[in-house]
């Protein structure tokens, strides 16, 4: 900044001022919010858990309403995910809701490999926001944005300990993706057994290094509750979207023959507080530690795997363009030998083809003369027999004229004597 | 692996009760309080016209210093120097970041060939500056925003029509930056001529295909063309500044006093200030910054990212060529 024309203040931050009147920025926030209304929102929901543990029961009653629910069967012979988004609107605020659903999970005999679909999905949405964010024509105030913001991990309700199978994933989506463990099924475990199992997971989880999504502190409106939350995680849940009449009132519930559980009664679960959190009070920031943590640490990743660098070997800031260049030329340069070669094959083809139909040729030409020798041999057999024919047929004709003469001068030499005879008889 | 994906409208009909969506609104306003606004705005005109007291009046606290009358050497200097100066001001617990850019000399000078070029590449270097972040593998979570948002242009009270230096910046700067043009000191002219120099001004920047805010090219849809539309019927506003408060009718009111009477600055029969403030402040901040940083600063990134011969020294911004100012900016 120094030999430029701008003079600034020296940089001790900005003073502050007192204002002698209503200004009126103070609408601020009310325009911004104003906008994104007019935009609408986006939230992506991740559910993993075991076939049947209940991710899609659970989606239902947390939103209200009855997605299109496939029960999967367990037979899957890979995981897959299965996303389905839908557009939710209560009051002015329109939401466009994702919801990803794993498909097989830990249904396989060999579950390994059980992670890899789910952290490829994740690292996918985060490429193409990256994509969209390095191209050079790009919208990103229109973009749809597919980026995981949330992940509900369900665990089995066995009430002893994680799975081996959870801690594996679990650590593998930590930095990737905000995780809220949650106990499904919880109207199986007692209240006690409850309280140990939650300690026992929260221990397991903090003695394997898995950081699970922590809701925030530093804003005091909401630090007060999220204290509290956070000594109640993992929420145990139970879904439901099944109305029972309790007192007088209808009310979401599961109905057993020992009592009913309700869904939204926090004595029964932690439902309310799921939603409360989901929700309620920190919706937004789990699209913001999505956008400013694990999005930048993908990006940070992937652009130093693709050889980005800010600094060169001698600690010069190195600008992306002139990686880019030096990119582009490398690429330019493989492409290049790459058509050379396309080129040299090709040719190389065209040779080849030649040759054969050269050869096709040859052997069509011998065989036209072998043909032609055939015919004219037959030609010349047969122009043989033909004159055979002729001989044969001109000695006939002469014979038969010499018959035929024989036989007229026989029949006159008898017709004389018979003549003579008749003369002779006269006498 | 497939990804089967379903596109389903479940419409808010369906939600059978309460979810708690709209909460997000609330979180929305908490996290942006938090975090504070930064708004960057250039006053652009001749000494003398009252830029220092308009903003001052705008933002009601002493955030620019008047200039006092330069004396015989400092009016000599050629060139025009660009002065940004900020400060923190907090309303209602809404804290912003205002800079205040301000351009002595523009346009004083005998000979006013090029006066807008500092002014051009100030605001390249802004972009840059933002771009060069946003390009980093490691970068800050917030970008800091310099980013010039808002460009107000004060036009001399002739009563005529727009003069060969204002059509050339207006013209130069109105792709880069959103330009708010303003007749300064307004109170000498009358409501007739105000009203015909006001369209004469509209008639002449439409004739020069001069684009100001709120851009017609912008507007996303019919809502937002019909308002910015009467918007754009009234520009430029006719502006008095001051800082002095009065008395009339028993109120204490901003104005200027004169021994014919009081204009009273924010009395929208006197003069079109509280316009202009609504306009900037109250209803138009946040879509001046949506501007800069959805189609303003996109539109230089794909050009600088589309310009092949770039020759990057490491920091050294101001030693951007020149050329950069001028011819580019036509596009």
């Amino acid at each position: 900044m120094t030999s430029s024309d701008v003079a600034r203040q020296p940089d001790k931050g900005p003073r502050g001022l007192n204002l002698a009147g209503h200004v009126g920025f103070d609408s601020l926030p009310d325009q911004l919010v104003n906008k994104s209304i007019c935009q609408g929102f986006c939230f992506n929901i991740l559910c993993i858990g075991e076939t049947g543990i209940g991710k899609s029961t659970l989606m239902d009653t947390l939103f209200n309403t009855n997605f299109e629910n496939f029960e999967s069967s367990h037979f899957e012979p890979q995981v897959k995910l299965r996303a389905q988004t839908y557009d939710l609107q209560e009051s002015n605020v329109r939401l466009r809701l994702t919801v990803v659903n794993t498909v097989g999970f830990g249904d396989q005999m060999n579950k390994q490999e059980s992670y890899q679909p789910v952290v490829d999905y994740i690292d996918r949405q985060f490429e193409s926001y990256l994509q969209e964010e390095l191209k050079i024509k790009r919208s990103l105030h229109n973009y749809h944005d597919s980026r995981v913001h949330a992940c509900l991990y369900f665990i089995s309700p066995s009430g002893h300990s994680l799975k081996s199978l959870d801690l594996v994933t679990m650590k593998k989506l930590d930095s990737k993706v905000n995780i809220i463990p949650v106990i499904a099924k919880a109207d199986t475990i007692s209240k006690s057994e409850l309280h140990k199992f939650k300690i026992k997971i929260m221990s397991e989880l903090v003695s394997n290094g898995v950081q699970i999504y922590q809701f925030p502190l530093d804003d005091e409106t909401v630090a007060k509750v999220n204290t509290s939350m956070n000594g109640h995680l993992p929420f145990a849940v139970v879904g439901s979207t099944e109305e029972v009449s309790v007192g007088n009132k209808m009310v979401k519930a599961r109905q057993y023959p020992w009592g009913i559980v309700q869904v939204e009664n926090e004595n029964h679960c932690d439902f309310v507080k799921l939603r409360e959190m989901l929700i309620c009070v920190n919706m937004e920031d789990l699209r913001e530690q999505t956008h400013t943590r694990h999005y930048e640490l993908y990006r940070r990743c992937k652009l130093e795997e693709m050889g980005f660098k800010d600094t060169d070997p001698e600690c010069k800031p190195v600008s992306l363009q002139q990686t880019y260049e030096a990119k582009r030329q490398e690429f330019l340069v493989e492409l290049q030998k790459r058509e050379d070669e396309m080129r040299q094959m090709f040719v190389q083809r065209v040779k080849e083809k030649e040759a054969e139909l050269k050869d096709a040729e040859r052997e069509l030409q011998s065989r036209f003369e072998q043909l032609k020798r055939l015919h004219a041999d037959e030609k010349a057999n047969l122009e043989d027999k033909k004159r055979l024919l002729d001989e044969d047929q001109s000695s006939f004709s002469k014979r038969r004229a010499a018959a035929q003469l024989l036989q007229a001068q026989s029949f006159t030499a008898n017709g004389k004597k018979d003549k003579d005879r008749k003369n002779s008889g006269f006498m | 692996m497939q990804d089967l994906h379903f596109m389903n409208f479940v419409g808010g009909a369906d939600l059978f009760g309460y979810v708690g969506i709209e909460a997000v609104l609330d979180q929305m306003r908490m996290k942006t309080m938090k975090a504070g606004f930064e708004f960057n705005i250039m006053v652009v005109g001749q000494s003398g016209l009252g830029k220092s007291t308009l903003v001052n009046t705008l933002f009601k606290s002493k955030i620019s210093r008047k200039s006092c009358t330069p004396n015989y050497e400092e009016k000599i200097c050629k060139t025009v120097k660009l002065h940004a100066v900020s400060h923190v001001i907090e309303e209602k617990g809404v804290k912003m970041k205002l800079t205040v850019v301000d351009t002595p000399g523009f346009g004083d000078q005998i000979n006013n060939e090029n006066c807008w070029e500092p002014i051009v590449k100030y605001i390249n270097e802004q972009y840059e500056k933002f771009l060069r972040e946003e390009l980093n593998v490691n970068r800050k979570r917030r970008i800091p925003d310099s980013r010039v948002h808002c460009c107000i242009y004060f036009l001399p009270a002739t009563g005529h029509r727009l003069r060969p230096i204002d059509v050339e910046f207006m013209k130069r700067l109105g792709k880069m930056v959103s330009i708010v043009p303003v007749i300064a000191k307004a109170d000498t002219l009358t409501v007739e001529e105000r009203q015909e120099f006001k369209e004469q001004i509209r008639k002449d920047l439409d004739a020069n295909g001069i684009c100001v805010y709120p851009q017609e090219e912008f507007d996303e849809d019919p809502d937002e063309r019909l308002l910015n539309h009467r918007i754009r019927e009234s520009i430029p506003f006719a502006v008095v500044g001051t800082d002095q408060e009065h008395q009339v009718n028993g109120n204490k009111v901003l104005g200027r006093k004169t021994k014919w009477g009081i204009i009273e600055v924010e009395n929208v029969a006197h003069c079109e200030f509280a316009n202009l403030r609504d306009l900037l402040i109250r209803s138009h901040l946040q879509d001046l910054k949506d501007v800069t940083h959805n189609i303003l600063y996109e539109n230089y990134r794909v050009r600088r990212l589309n310009e092949s011969n770039i020759t990057f020294s490491e920091l050294e911004l101001s030693s951007w060529p020149t050329e950069n100012g001028t011819d580019k900016s036509q596009l």
